[in-house]
């Protein structure tokens, strides 16, 4: 065997090979091993949990990976034990088992990295997977001679052809022998007492039994010797040259077969390397060659490649999208027919790639029992976890990046959302939580649910923790719905656990999580009832390559908005466009059956000059990140499968565009970024953009009835709490006289600075017109001087129930609510006057 | 520079210069569309056969007025990178020249404003200054503009 490795220069194909096709194998081990915890006597599990150490081995050795192939070899022993039913599973041997599995995997990065083993520490494992197997024997080493001489005889045995079927006895004598010495590994050497036994009785008859009955004989032998010769030197380094005698034997076997000159010679020559492929072979004979059926059926390909064809086909779609659109043009029967089979193949076609790239779930939860078990048992709490939907696709690069997020939030789950088996068996629960997965597809997206039947998330605490931690004031608290105070869980800097433990709660994560699912076009949201348990849910699109978009059109151009953030369509006709738009603190709205829909003009966002408004408005009603807006458009084109492409780093900076297409006229479209579009709409002086619908519908205060003085300012109606209404004057302009930059009046023995609500609001007002001032004496109660509000003019004075809403709501507004069936702002005076005293706008 | 041969071109009175290897191709003028809120420099977006493509205008970097009347610009598409392509509007295209063994100087102190900044040095020709640009610069300026803007 070599000792320096196979490849001087970064890794050859094969240990490459070898490393991707371990790693999954790993995977498989984690979940298979937990598994077996549950149904320790499953056969299959162990078998495939045996086979996939076994085919590590036997690959680590060839690539002359001797301490891999130490490990494993001894994980092997074991697992063989466990299999047999020699050894009973224990959550110790699975423990040590899985510190196998890590250990394994270590060293696989380290050859990924280096090409070589390096020094990763196997001692410890192996010493501990030996002390698995029961007491060593007192003599281990003395009777590693003989176990091999066995080994040796039976492979003379296993040459049936020559006249050495005497050698059986003396095998026999040598078995015996090792059976006296070493009481414990009875059962093997009865096995290979069996076995010689047989070949005892084939022997004489081989030319009856036929090759194939040899070869399965002669491999029972190999086997039990061999099984023999590795539990003899359980602790030993010798076990592997007893293992390569057998597999000397096996191959010498083959040749005998094949040098026989029998007619199944052939037949025989399969078997046997079917057999040394896999020594399973004869146990699990049937389930063993579908496995392989699967693996030949099936190629690896670089993902890059993958990547290229994606971008191929969609540009194939597009090249189609241009052809179907100039063939329809035409009058040529024939030619329409070809295009109609572009159209189909290329759709096809487009299909297929896609799927090459769309992979299952599971394969990202595969590892995730195996984190609940660990986690479960280091917090004391058992686990169950259930999952659902483990088929469901997704493209791959999304589920390279809900990975950690999914990570997380079972983490999350296990260490603060069950309770421990006291508090829950006190609670009326089961002592076992339940901690649940589900995957489903639901309007083109996937969504991914981490359930737990844990103690749930209280408001209340959350919130006091929120105010703790600075991140709201009790005033916003007190005005928050349970969902919106649940959701402070995903604000940075947020942890609930009172203790920091080594799994979670340093106060980073669910931030996280939510950041890399929207960086994906995600959303998280979460739902929990205290004592009834927990549930996130991610919503992620399907693929990020091609997506559903609506094409609108602006000032000639036009711009795709993915449909994932389309929630429906409203078209204002001419005469009603004026009627249904009202301002709020300077903000359109649009009110949709019932709420107050805050309304963005595309071409006021992207600063474009318009140079008609058209009669009717296009209003496309968008939701991000839970708050709803409505985009006013030029007009709607229609909705077409478009082919991302990301900006160039020139333009990547504009955060409303998520990227750009290519339309079917061949036109380059910008897509739009939905919750950039909100968050810049928000930022604007006068946007109302990003209000959550959450908070219109819900009221703030429900203050009942309160006295208001109605007034107008431009188009504008405000109302001003009559609480700081002093009195209501006329001045004539004549009266006002400037001091410094203000405009004062003589009032009282005194001077009363004159403020214009219009110019602190920005609504563009002109008191002048009616050749007076119409004031609005405040006064505070701290007896500081009095100011007077200049408004255009006093309309009424009401007394009515106020339902406040946040609409609008900015500087001097309070927000603003519906007062005599008309939308009316709330001035909220003190802040207006602070800002007038700052000189501010004056 | 790997190539002595330079892939010139016209911008306003200013006879201008690329390494022959960064050009990818030069194509004739292209319906583009246009990027709202981008930096100024940047025109548009062209479709390259598919690609997606910034063409970034050479007068707004230059400081330069735009182009009179009907005039179009033409495309030199240089290569970004690996996968990436950025088009330079530029008024008309040249020749390539090949300036081996021709006397290369640092940059005319008579040229002054955003051009500086932009040309790594000249060369002088019969009867010309052909000098080179930074493409490096050129395709990163728009976004430090736009930063500081």
């Amino acid at each position: 065997m070599l000792n320096a490795p196979v490849f001087a220069d970064g890794l050859d194909d094969i240990a490459q090979e070898f490393l991707v096709e371990s790693y999954e194998n790993l995977d498989e081990l984690d979940r298979a091993l937990v598994a077996l915890e549950k149904e320790p006597n499953s056969r299959p599990l162990l078998a495939s949990i045996f086979r996939t150490i076994h085919t590590i081995k036997g690959t680590s050795g060839f690539l002359a990976f001797n301490r891999l192939e130490a490990v494993t070899h001894v994980g092997e022993n074991v697992l063989s034990k466990l299999r047999d039913g020699h050894l009973e599973l224990t959550p110790e041997i699975t423990t040590v088992l899985l510190r196998m599995v890590d250990t394994v995997r270590a060293l696989l990065g380290t050859i990924e990295l280096t090409g070589v083993e390096g020094d990763v520490d196997t001692a410890e494992v192996e010493a501990a997977l030996a002390a698995c197997l029961e007491p060593p024997a007192a003599a281990v080493v003395t009777e590693t001679t003989e176990s091999t001489d066995a080994v040796t005889s039976v492979e003379t045995v296993r040459t049936p052809d020559h006249t050495e079927v005497h050698e059986v006895a003396q095998t026999r004598t040598v078995v015996d022998t090792v059976e006296h010495k070493d009481a414990e590994h009875d059962v093997h050497v009865v096995e290979v007492h069996e076995t010689i036994r047989t070949v005892d009785a084939v022997g004489p008859a081989e030319h009856d039994a036929g090759p194939d009955q040899v070869v399965h004989v002669a491999h029972v032998a190999t086997h039990g010797a061999g099984a023999l010769g590795q539990t003899a030197n359980g602790q030993s380094a010798n076990g592997q040259s007893a293992n390569g005698q057998t597999a000397n034997g096996q191959s010498a076997h083959g040749h005998h077969a094949n040098g026989n000159g029998r007619k199944a010679g052939a037949h025989a020559d399969a078997a046997a390397s079917t057999l040394a492929a896999d020594i399973e072979a004869d146990d699990q004979g049937d389930d063993d060659g579908s496995r392989r059926s699967v693996a030949d059926s099936s190629i690896r390909v670089d993902v890059g490649v993958l990547d290229q064809l994606m971008r191929m086909v969609g540009e194939l779609v597009l090249t189609r999208n241009q052809v179907v659109q100039y063939v329809g043009d035409l009058q040529h029967a024939e030619l329409q027919r070809a295009a109609q089979r572009l159209n189909l193949i290329a759709s096809e076609l487009q299909e297929g790639v896609m799927k090459t790239r769309m992979q299952p779930i599971g394969q990202v939860w595969s590892r995730l029992p195996r984190v609940v078990r660990d986690l479960g048992a280091q917090c004391g709490k058992p686990v169950r976890l259930v999952m659902e939907g483990r088929e469901t696709e997704l493209d791959r690069t999304l589920l390279e990046a809900v990975k950690d997020p999914l990570t997380h939030l079972v983490r999350n789950a296990v260490d603060h959302g069950l309770e421990s088996p006291e508090a829950r068996v006190a609670a009326g629960k089961p002592a076992e939580g339940t901690l649940s997965l589900r995957a489903y597809h639901e309007g083109g997206q996937v969504v991914l649910e981490t359930t737990d039947d844990g103690g749930g998330i209280d408001p209340v605490r959350v919130g006091e923790k929120a105010v703790e931690k600075g991140l709201v004031t009790r005033e916003d608290l007190a005005r928050m719905s349970d969902r919106e105070v649940l959701d402070l869980i995903f604000r940075p800097g947020f942890s609930t656990a009172a203790a920091v433990t080594n799994v979670s709660g340093r106060g980073v994560g669910m931030d996280v999580v939510r950041t890399n699912i929207e960086k994906i076009g995600g959303t998280v949201d979460l739902s929990s009832q205290v004592g009834r348990g927990t549930t996130v849910r991610i919503r992620i699109p399907l693929t990020l390559a091609i997506i559903p978009a609506l094409v609108v059109g602006q000032e000639g151009d036009a711009y795709a908005i993915p449909q994932a953030n389309l929630l429906e369509l409203v078209r204002l006709d001419p005469d009603s466009a004026d009627l249904g738009v009202e301002h709020v603190g300077g903000a359109p709205v649009y009110r949709l059956r019932g709420t107050l829909l805050p309304l963005v003009f595309l071409a006021d966002q992207l600063q474009l000059d318009t140079t008609n408004r058209p009669e009717a408005l296009n209003i496309v009603v968008l939701g991000a990140d839970n708050s709803q807006f409505g985009l006013v458009v030029e007009e709607i084109r229609d909705t077409q499968e478009i082919v991302v492409q990301p900006l160039s780093k020139q333009v990547k900076h504009v955060d409303v565009f998520a990227g750009a297409t290519i339309t079917g006229d061949g036109k380059v479209a910008l897509i739009l970024d939905v919750a950039g579009l909100a968050n810049r709409a928000a930022a604007l002086p006068s946007g109302a953009g990003n209000h959550s619908l959450d908070r219109d519908a819900h009221l703030d205060i429900t203050d009942s009835r309160s006295r208001l003085l109605i007034c107008q300012v431009g188009e504008r109606r405000l109302a001003i709490p009559m609480d700081h209404v002093a009195r209501l004057e006329e001045f004539p302009l004549s009266q006002v006289e400037r001091a410094g930059t203000a405009e004062v009046v003589q009032y009282r023995d005194d001077l009363l600075r004159l403020v214009h609500v219009g110019a602190l609001l920005g609504i563009h007002s002109d008191p002048t017109d009616t050749g007076s001032y119409s004031v609005v004496v405040h006064r505070e109660d701290d007896g500081t001087a009095a100011v007077g509000l200049v408004v255009d003019r006093i309309l009424d004075v009401i007394e009515e129930e106020v339902v406040l809403s946040a609409v609008g709501r900015h500087g001097g507004l309070q927000g603003s609510a519906e007062l005599q069936s008309r939308v009316t702002d709330i001035v909220d005076v003190p802040a207006l006057v602070a800002s007038a005293r700052a000189g501010s706008y004056v | 520079m790997s190539d002595s041969r330079l892939c010139t071109f016209l911008v306003d009175d200013l006879y201008l210069g690329v390494d022959v290897t960064d050009v990818q191709e030069v194509i004739r003028y292209q319906a583009m569309t246009s990027v709202p809120l981008a930096p100024e420099a940047v025109f548009g977006l062209i479709n390259l056969r598919g690609q997606i493509v910034p063409a970034l205008d050479l007068r707004t970097m230059l400081g330069l007025p735009p182009l009179d009347g009907d005039e179009l610009p033409t495309n030199v598409v240089i290569r970004d990178g690996a996968d990436d392509a950025v088009s330079l509007l530029v008024d008309s295209i040249g020749d390539v020249v090949d300036t081996d063994g021709v006397d290369f100087e640092p940059v005319p102190s008579t040229l002054t404003g955003p051009a500086r900044e932009l040309v790594l040095g000249a060369y002088k020709l019969p009867g010309s200054l052909l000098l080179v640009l930074d493409t490096h610069r050129a395709l990163a300026l728009p976004r430090r503009s736009a930063v500081s803007a």
